[in-house]
């Protein structure tokens, strides 16, 4: 993407991939005046954010027709929601991967026509921009990838699997070792499928060079992540949390490059002791489920009311990239145990038990100087919702405070909620 | 130094004028349809040096006074612990919200729960109740208060509540029972939102609501401690946000 190339109407584009080309352009306006109003109001931002400024206002435009042209050389696109779904396999196979849209209130109306209306946000939302044709991406997807990792996710992909492509994963709910093992069995069953999808066999060539540029992407939002932990924060947690947003949708050399550029602006603040906001600013650590695009209901009222968010522990945070795959693996059979043993790693609350969450909440609020943590959950996420009251206990236990929050996508709740991570910023 | 106080809510403003830490001036007027205009009245008296606001409208007083800003949790917490030393814990039911929370040695706030979006159990849920019972608040309340048997409501949610009200009121259930049955209902789940926070006495009760003699009775009956509520001393129970406002206005000695 070239920050120079003439504004293009993308209107034919989006015609030919089925999108309802009203509903779209209000989606897009909307989303628009949230992103100005969110990030653009932001003072003293790292100049590396005008990259990621540049892809949300090209987000259904110029990586949707990288993604067009892509396919209409052959590629393939895989769309999935979830990290347990390994991008390294689908790159390793000649495809590329994106992550779907599952962060704001769309189509509500049309989705409980066909499904419960206490179904959380995140389900609703992609089964939403899915039945009112609004998606480009999953219309790009030439295959969409689900996983077992909650009940309302199981039943929803049976539902889109009548409109689209699917292939669901099954992720085991335990971490013994023939959990393992069953987990290992189901990415052979993954490669097969990408393969059949591209006609191209995975090497242990391809899968080698693909796990060192996505753990090259990982890296680079580590680096990112590192820098937060300084006093003043080089970074607001809005941007931080775009930027692995972000991650799920861009082309990965160029993004890796990109946010390596940001991390050096980053350790260079830190050096020179410049933030985003004063060094007295309450700090707050972020644990509990995805933020998918355009998700930002949270950070936006944390930072409006003067705090600062200095980490997430979430699919969209250090879930996604704390861990790397080892890259001394030879054999494909010795890269997919890799594979299996990093994916089995990341603790998310579909699994029982799981005190590697409560351990890593209380590592990351001490290894980011946090204040205090806010943990947060969607409505009718039974895991994440269930699992608060442990987090709670640990982080009280660690003498850290926490406050809880259940919350969806929707503006009604913005008023209270400001008071109460004001009341929480006043306390900490 | 004087220091005026507001609490801009979502059914009243509340003024509290402080001269040395002491309460010399205090008014409140309805929020109506534009509580920032309500607020100007006091503000435009001018005889403050200082002025601090509090409530769901004090972004809005930020933006029109360029004032600083204290949540009600804050407020209330510094309001409760000056006018009742030693107090444990505070509930502020106001207009739409309910609020409990819990004091450390010296009145600092160590936790506290406010209901989400819904007004169920406050202010705006008994105005709802005694409309549908054809009653004042006051005649409301007194007719709990002298309720010879009680019934139960189920819904806590003011429409379903409003519904089934209706539905008894039909049914040819007695107004002051369904009165009693209702401020019973509110006083249970209050009491359990404090044990929930591990709020103990002497518990401050505070906001609009605590004006209400019946919730008084049956917060004090359902409530395992001392209750203390501000308009039984000195100080108008309304005023306990503005009033906590200001003391967070005074310059830090």
């Amino acid at each position: 993407m070239s920050e120079d190339s003439a504004v293009v109407d993308y209107h034919p584009m989006w015609e030919e991939l089925g999108i309802d080309l009203p509903t779209h352009d209000a989606l897009l306006s909307a989303v628009g005046q949230m992103y100005g109003d969110a990030f653009l109001t932001q003072e003293n931002r790292p100049a590396g954010m005008s990259y990621l400024d540049f892809v949300m206002s090209e987000v259904h435009g110029l990586r949707v027709k990288e993604l067009h042209d892509f396919r209409a050389t052959g590629g393939k696109i895989v769309g999935t929601f979830c990290l347990y779904v390994p991008e390294e396999i689908v790159r390793a196979a000649g495809a590329w991967c994106v992550g779907l849209c599952a962060g704001a209130e769309f189509g509500y109306d049309e989705v409980e026509r066909i499904m419960p209306r206490n179904t959380c946000a995140l389900i609703k939302s992609f089964m939403g921009f899915e039945l009112t044709n609004v998606c480009p991406y999953i219309k790009e997807s030439d295959l969409i990838v689900g996983e077992t990792t909650c009940d309302g996710k199981k039943k929803a992909y049976e539902l889109l699997g009548e409109m689209q492509n699917v292939y669901v994963m099954e992720l085991p709910q335990m971490k013994r070792p023939q959990d393992i093992a069953f987990y290992r069995a189901e990415l052979d069953d993954f490669r097969a499928k990408v393969e059949e999808l591209t006609g191209k066999a995975l090497t242990a060539e391809t899968l080698k060079a693909s796990i060192k540029e996505v753990n090259d992407k990982r890296r680079a939002l580590q680096r990112i992540a590192a820098t937060r932990a300084a006093s003043p924060a080089p970074i607001s947690g809005k941007d931080a949390l775009l930027a692995t947003q972000v991650a799920f949708y861009d082309d990965v050399p160029r993004y890796t490059q990109m946010m390596n550029a940001l991390a050096d602006e980053l350790e260079e603040r830190v050096a020179d002791g410049a933030g985003v906001a004063p060094a007295a600013a309450k700090r707050v650590l972020i644990t509990g489920t995805p933020m998918a695009l355009p998700n930002w209901k949270l950070h936006d009222i944390i930072e409006k009311s003067g705090g600062i968010v200095v980490g997430e522990e979430m699919c969209t945070g250090s879930r996604y990239y704390d861990t790397l795959v080892p890259e001394d693996g030879e054999t494909v059979e010795e890269m997919f145990d890799a594979l299996a043993a990093k994916y089995m790693d990341i603790n998310c609350a579909c699994f029982t038990p799981n005190q590697g969450r409560m351990d890593d909440i209380v590592r990351m609020a001490r290894e980011y100087n946090a204040d205090g943590v806010i943990d947060y959950a969607l409505n009718f996420c039974a895991t994440y919702q269930a699992e608060a009251f442990s987090v709670e206990k640990a982080l009280q236990q660690a003498g850290i405070p926490i406050m809880k929050i259940d919350t969806d996508y929707s503006a009604e709740d913005i008023g209270q909620l400001s008071t109460r991570v004001e009341a929480f910023l006043e306390m900490i | 130094m004087r220091v005026l106080g507001l609490d801009i809510g979502s059914r009243s403003v509340d003024a509290v004028w402080l001269e040395e830490g002491r309460i010399v001036d205090s008014a409140v007027a309805d929020s109506g349809f534009d509580p920032a205009a309500a607020a100007r009245v006091f503000v435009e008296r001018g005889n403050h040096d200082v002025l601090i606001a509090t409530g769901y409208g004090r972004h809005t007083a930020r933006e029109s006074f360029a004032c600083d800003v204290v949540t009600e949790i804050k407020a209330y917490a510094a309001g409760a612990s000056v006018l009742f030393p030693g107090a444990a814990s505070v509930l502020d039911i106001g207009g739409q919200d309910t609020k409990v929370i819990t004091l450390g040695a010296t009145g600092k706030v160590t936790d506290f729960e406010m209901n989400d979006k819904c007004a169920a159990g406050t202010g705006k849920f008994l105005e709802v109740m005694a409309r549908a019972l054809g009653f004042t608040l006051e005649e409301m309340a007194a007719e709990a208060i002298a309720a010879s048997r009680t019934v139960a409501i189920t819904s806590m949610c003011t429409v379903f509540a409003e519904s089934e009200v209706t539905g008894l009121v039909h049914r040819g259930e007695s107004r002051s029972a369904i009165a009693r049955g209702l401020h019973e209902s509110i006083a249970k789940r209050t009491v359990s939102s404090l044990k929930r926070v591990g709020a103990v006495g002497p518990l401050v009760f505070a906001g609009g609501v605590a004006k209400n003699p019946a919730m008084v009775a049956l917060i004090r009956r359902e409530f395992p401690g001392d209750v203390l509520v501000p308009g039984e001393s000195e100080t108008d129970s309304q005023i306990v946000g503005a009033f906590g406002a200001a003391l967070c206005g005074l310059p830090v000695k």
